[in-house]
């Protein structure tokens, strides 16, 4: 069988080796082409790495404020609601500074996607601490470890599959059978997007060999072995589904 | 047309569904939150969005992504609240995306009180953000100017591809006011390319960021765009100007008490007139130069530092004294802003 690239994603990326945004970038491309929407969607790309993707995808996309895209993209929806709509983001902008923004989306059950790429640290400012690294985790916020008496570790995700929304699941950019079943989740966000359910977030666990300074293969080690331990993989709600 | 009587909030809102406005985000707060609560209904009857956001700063952030859609979008706030809208300012003003925001101003540093004021004059005029910015600022005197400047704001918006912000404040929001309400107009999302929508088969994708990783010409742009900005849009109203000894200088609420002291001290002789500033920014430098006569000018505003009088002496180049008028939480007095007028032409006349 022979791969081929989707045409909606058509720059050589320049994102760290071992790095899972490109492979995010991908996926999205992919399911835009399977589903037909590469020519009504909009995204909308959090600053720092995310940001990136605006050079390397055909769609029209704004790039937000940081932890500002959901509401960005939800105004894109209100005047565009033919749009398929998106707001892409690290775990720093959906769980941190816009932690905020996430919650209130999904308790509006606005009608966008939003994916997230879950990778424990902030990536761009040089891998400090974040709500979602690991108890222990060494960062260049916490050089001895994160300690879980001052600094819990969590995902907004818990909060959000509490709500009424569409859909809520968790997957990881890790190896064949990870990719398969993130695109799946990809998949599945946006066409309940088309079918009008409301909203969506899809994490995505991702490596950032850079600033777990680990290689390319053990940093992606870290985050199916040990990341999962904290961030399980699934599906937490599917609105009309099976789970 | 028949006039009918309205309060100063809600006229803005109305004035904003009539010049084509049909989104609206934001979050209540004292003295503006009239807006919201009118608009919550009447988007509706009009087929627009309104959100009740939970912050300003999803309320500013959402006004982007609208106006990045192509919507004649608005958001309002005052005080604190007004604070957190300066994040998504200072990104539309990066993005080059049209929109306007309103301040209803009330009074005080910090979470200040409701009554009307005017000390958000720097923030207003100086950029309020992060970044070296200007917005174009219009400030009304009235419920009839809260409607017939709404349309200014969102035509001189789309003219820059710019944010636009409406300085009301708490006496003109919260007063009734007979007024004539312009003719309805839509605004269709498509009237500019830049507009996201998708990405058409073979098109350019259309990117929404900070010009400055677009734009090659980026400095000179904003320099020319400013300029364009200080040379066409300068707006004020002379009262009784040309001739007087004293010029009085304010804007909003204030500008009708001033009014009324320079009818007043006419009365008695004494040669007092007004100068109004429309736009608070692009200040109206070229006003001044009609005022051959004048001797000393006053600003009156309701602010402790006297926020105006540096632009005020800016336009005049030192030329003659300025000074300043303030009232913290009451209204300016017209007898006490006849009395300073007097003492200042007084230190001046010897």
């Amino acid at each position: 069988m022979k791969l081929k690239a989707p045409e909606s994603v058509f720059s050589s990326a320049s994102f760290c080796p071992g790095c899972g945004h490109g492979l995010a970038g991908r996926l999205i491309g992919e399911v835009a082409e399977e589903l037909g929407i590469e020519h009504k969607l909009v995204t909308v790309v959090d600053v720092a790495c995310c940001s990136f993707h605006i050079d390397y995808w055909k769609f029209d996309t704004i790039m937000a404020a940081h932890g500002r895209d959901i509401p960005t993209a939800v105004g894109v929806k209100h005047v565009r609601p033919d749009s398929a709509v998106m707001a892409y983001m690290g775990d720093g902008a959906a769980y941190a500074i816009g932690m905020a923004e996430t919650i209130h989306a999904a308790l509006r059950n606005d009608n966008i996607c939003v994916f997230v790429i879950n990778n424990s640290v902030f990536g761009m400012t040089g891998g400090q601490m974040a709500p979602t690294s690991l108890p222990g985790e060494r960062t260049a916020t916490s050089p001895k470890g994160k300690d879980p008496a001052r600094y819990g570790t969590m995902s907004g995700l818990e909060l959000v599959k509490q709500m009424d929304v569409a859909y809520v699941a968790r997957g990881e950019l890790i190896g064949s059978s990870g990719m398969v079943r993130a695109k799946t989740l990809i998949r599945k966000a946006f066409t309940h997007q088309l079918n009008g359910d409301g909203f969506s977030l899809v994490e995505l666990l991702s490596p950032c060999p850079t600033n777990l300074n680990l290689p390319p293969v053990k940093a992606k080690a870290f985050v199916h072995d040990e990341m999962t331990k904290y961030f399980p993989l699934g599906e937490f709600v599917d609105k009309g589904g099976n789970v | 047309m028949a006039k009918e009587l309205m309060k100063g909030n809600e006229a803005l809102a109305e004035a904003a569904i009539r010049a084509g406005c049909r989104f609206y985000s934001g979050y209540p707060i004292t003295p503006q939150t009239e807006i919201l609560e009118y608009l919550s209904w009447r988007m509706d009857e009009v087929g627009g969005t309104f959100v009740q956001t939970e912050s300003e700063l999803a309320g500013v952030n959402m006004l982007l992504g609208a106006a990045a859609a192509g919507a004649r979008a608005l958001s309002s706030s005052a005080g604190p609240g007004f604070s957190l809208k300066q994040e998504g300012i200072s990104y539309l003003v990066a993005a080059d995306l049209p929109a306007v925001i309103i301040d209803v101003m009330r009074i005080g540093t910090g979470l200040g009180d409701i009554a009307q004021g005017q000390g958000d004059y720097w923030q207003l005029t100086r950029g309020g953000g992060h970044g070296d910015y200007h917005t174009i600022v219009i400030a009304p005197a009235s419920v009839q100017e809260n409607c017939d400047l709404m349309q200014t704001a969102f035509t001189l918006a789309e003219k820059y591809r710019h944010p636009v912000l409406v300085a009301s404040d708490a006496a003109i929001g919260q007063m009734v006011e007979g007024v004539e309400l312009p003719p309805m107009h839509e605004h269709d999302v498509d009237t500019y390319d830049w507009a996201v929508r998708g990405c058409a088969a073979g098109a350019e994708p259309r990117k929404v960021q900070n010009t400055y990783y677009t734009r090659p010409d980026y400095v000179e742009y904003l320099r020319d765009k400013y300029a364009q900005m200080e040379e066409q849009e300068q707006r004020w109203e002379a009262y009784r100007a040309e001739d007087a000894d004293v010029v009085l200088v304010a804007y909003g609420i204030s500008s009708r008490i001033s009014k009324e002291a320079v009818d007043l001290a006419r009365e008695r002789g004494f040669r007092l007139g007004l100068i109004r500033p429309i736009t608070l920014w692009p200040f109206p430098t070229k006003a001044f130069a009609a005022c051959e006569n004048a001797k000393a000018f006053l600003t009156v505003e309701i602010n402790i530092l006297g926020q105006m009088a540096d632009d005020v002496r800016l336009a005049v180049q030192h030329r003659c004294p300025v000074d300043f008028y303030g009232v913290f939480f009451d209204l300016p007095e017209p007898e006490d802003i006849i009395a300073k007028a007097e003492a200042l032409l007084g230190k001046e006349g010897k």
